[in-house]
């Protein structure tokens, strides 16, 4: 088991790597002179020979790319990032500064995801080919074939044009949370919905559960305390992956409500041509999305009995 | 977009007994007769019609400003409205249309192309290839798909062909992993054994005995992700990364409809709703295809 843990953990080293090669090689894709278009964006626009050299002895161009990318990840090891061509804020301070307001959006929406597809996956299982399986399966289908961007406008026109119940744009109230959070959840509830629905049939269809039964032990607990019980294992991993891919979501979601966290910052630094946030925010979020599926896995290993107990742990 | 780790949970290690199945006879005849794949293909088909025929389909041309008709409402002659430069919405759909959907096949194309050759490599091989390019996959798996296009489109500066790229060199990752898989398992069978044995090039063997035998669950695998790749592209657009004007493209439409939410929503409307159609066809289409030609998964 502890084993199992470090292998896991050790293993993390040369994906992280990747990702920080990844992040760094990005700036070698941005067209143009890098030293021109920072000099542009400090708003120097016919730089002298001697401006562009002195820069590009302090960004290290004349290093080879190799040691350009030592450098790079030395700093950044040590949290330093960079600073905004745009603000001149650290890079690394203005991404933790603002994550926390990505994390809350994404953790309530799929706090709410789980609200709306736990049940409905549930119930779709238990009426397995019934008009209510088949409804909730249309939904998720809808749900999750609607783009996000457009969902997110058909319920500003809803609850804030039409009803004028809640608030658009902005972060300032409690209930501004609640349209960009809903939007978010509506699309991993359609992806949850169906996994909880395949996940309580196949459990449904196994032994131990016929014998739960033929105990003569109550169908609410059958459903609740074994098949749910046990479906659950391939739900957490699920909605681990899918909290990870709300930070995607939050990109867009984010710039639509106005809600200042991360995604929304660096759509901002790409209008902003901000290629040290770009790169940071590429480490940032892979990384992230590395520690979210570790504790996923280590969930995964704690929640399932056979992985946790039995000597089958690392044939992952 | 985001349900690309949820396939692979689906279909990671079961190469082998998919193989079981896949190719078997009578597929085509059980697509015919499977209700889900048929309204699939019926919507799928529909659009590619309309994407094809859009020039002569279209009632007027798409970017044509008329500032007489500006934000006309939907039912007049023109039958979805003018936009808030008095042009045709039903036009700019249909040639909206052409641009998604080619921009999908096409990047499908590249996708399968880079993805399926080097899941080839990867799992003929082995070796020190194989570890590269599956270190490779790690890395980019590691992101979720629309994050690492977004820096890659967000670094090269907007325009379609950025997005091509961003979306490209994200999605084959997914195609390499489940090839490489596939191939593990067909390369112990008998007739890649047999080939072997007699003799038959690296090359004959990947591309006549291979290829064709791991093809169907990557068939399914690309009509799934067809949707989220429209649904990729479409937010690229609609973030200001994609098509530029006046092109017409569904994201930028919606895009350019936001400051008319109140006064004119049928600017936002008609296109989110002709992005919504085409991904349920794609989706309905893949999971039909997925019942059929890949069982072991059916749900």
């Amino acid at each position: 088991m502890t084993r199992y843990i470090l292998r896991r953990i050790l293993y993390l080293v040369p994906v992280w790597l990747g990702i920080s090669i990844l992040a760094f090689s990005l700036a070698l894709l941005a067209p143009g002179d890098p030293v021109r278009s920072t000099l542009q964006a400090q708003g120097i626009d016919a730089p002298s020979v001697e401006q562009v050299q002195a820069l590009r002895n302090e960004l290290g161009l004349n290093d080879p790319g190799p040691v350009r990318y030592a450098k790079w990840l030395a700093n950044a090891v040590r949290g330093d990032l960079g600073e905004s061509v745009r603000t001149g804020e650290p890079v690394l301070r203005s991404l933790t500064d603002r994550f926390p307001r990505t994390a809350q959006l994404a953790l309530i929406a799929i706090i709410l995801g789980l609200v709306i597809a736990l049940p409905l996956g549930v119930l779709a299982a238990i009426f397995r080919d019934r008009p209510l399986d088949h409804l909730s399966r249309f939904g998720a289908l809808v749900g999750a074939s609607i783009p996000s961007f457009w969902l997110a406008y058909l319920l500003i026109m809803l609850f804030a044009v039409q009803l004028r119940m809640l608030p658009v744009a902005g972060s300032n109230t409690p209930q501004h949370v609640i349209l960009p959070a809903l939007t978010l959840a509506i699309g991993a509830a359609a992806s949850l919905t169906r996994l909880t629905r395949s996940a309580m049939l196949e459990e449904l269809n196994q032994e131990y559960v016929r014998t739960a039964r033929s105990k003569g032990l109550r169908e609410v607990v059958v459903l609740v305390r074994h098949a749910l019980r046990n479906a659950l294992v391939a739900i957490v991993t699920v909605t681990g992956i899918r909290l990870a891919a709300l930070l995607g979501g939050a990109v867009i979601v984010e710039t639509i409500f106005a809600w200042p966290g991360i995604g929304k910052y660096v759509v901002d630094s790409i209008s902003g041509r901000d290629y040290p946030t770009i790169q940071g925010f590429v480490l940032f979020a892979g990384t992230l999305v590395l520690l979210i599926n570790l504790v996923v896995d280590l969930a995964y290993v704690w929640l399932d009995p056979r992985v946790r107990l039995g000597g089958t742990a690392g044939g992952h | 977009m985001a349900t690309r780790s949820e396939l692979l949970l689906e279909h990671e290690d079961q190469g082998q007994e998919r193989l079981a199945h896949a190719g078997r006879p009578g597929a085509l005849w059980s697509l015919l007769r499977h209700p889900t794949a048929m309204v699939g293909l019926a919507i799928v088909g529909s659009m590619a019609f309309i994407a094809i025929a859009a020039p002569v389909l279209a009632p007027a041309d798409p970017t044509t400003v008329d500032a007489a008709r500006r934000l006309s409402p939907p039912g007049g002659d023109a039958l979805l409205g003018t936009d808030n430069l008095g042009r045709d919405i039903l036009s700019r759909i249909m040639w909206g249309a052409r641009l998604s959907l080619g921009t999908a096949a096409l990047a499908t194309t590249l996708i399968l192309t880079i993805g399926v050759g080097l899941g080839l490599i990867s799992g003929y091989y082995g070796g020190f290839i194989d570890d590269a390019i599956m270190r490779v996959v790690d890395v980019i798996l590691a992101f979720p798909a629309l994050i690492l296009a977004l820096a890659i489109v967000g670094v090269l500066g907007p325009g379609i062909g950025s997005v091509m790229i961003g979306v490209v060199s994200v999605a084959w990752a997914d195609y390499a992993r489940v090839m490489r898989g596939l191939v593990l398992a067909a390369r112990e069978r008998q007739y890649v054994e047999a080939a072997r044995a007699t003799g038959t090039r690296n090359l004959r063997i990947l591309l006549r005995h291979l290829l064709p035998n791991v093809f169907p669950p990557i068939i399914v695998l690309s009509s799934l992700e067809m949707g989220g790749l429209i649904l990729a592209v479409s937010a690229l657009s609609f973030l200001g990364l994609g098509a530029q004007p006046p092109t017409p493209e569904w994201g930028a439409m919606l895009s350019d409809g936001r400051a008319f939410i109140a006064a004119a929503p049928q600017l936002m409307i008609y296109p989110g709703l002709a992005i919504s159609i085409v991904v349920i066809g794609f989706n309905l289409l893949g999971d039909g295809l997925r019942d059929v030609l890949d069982p072991h998964t059916r749900r």
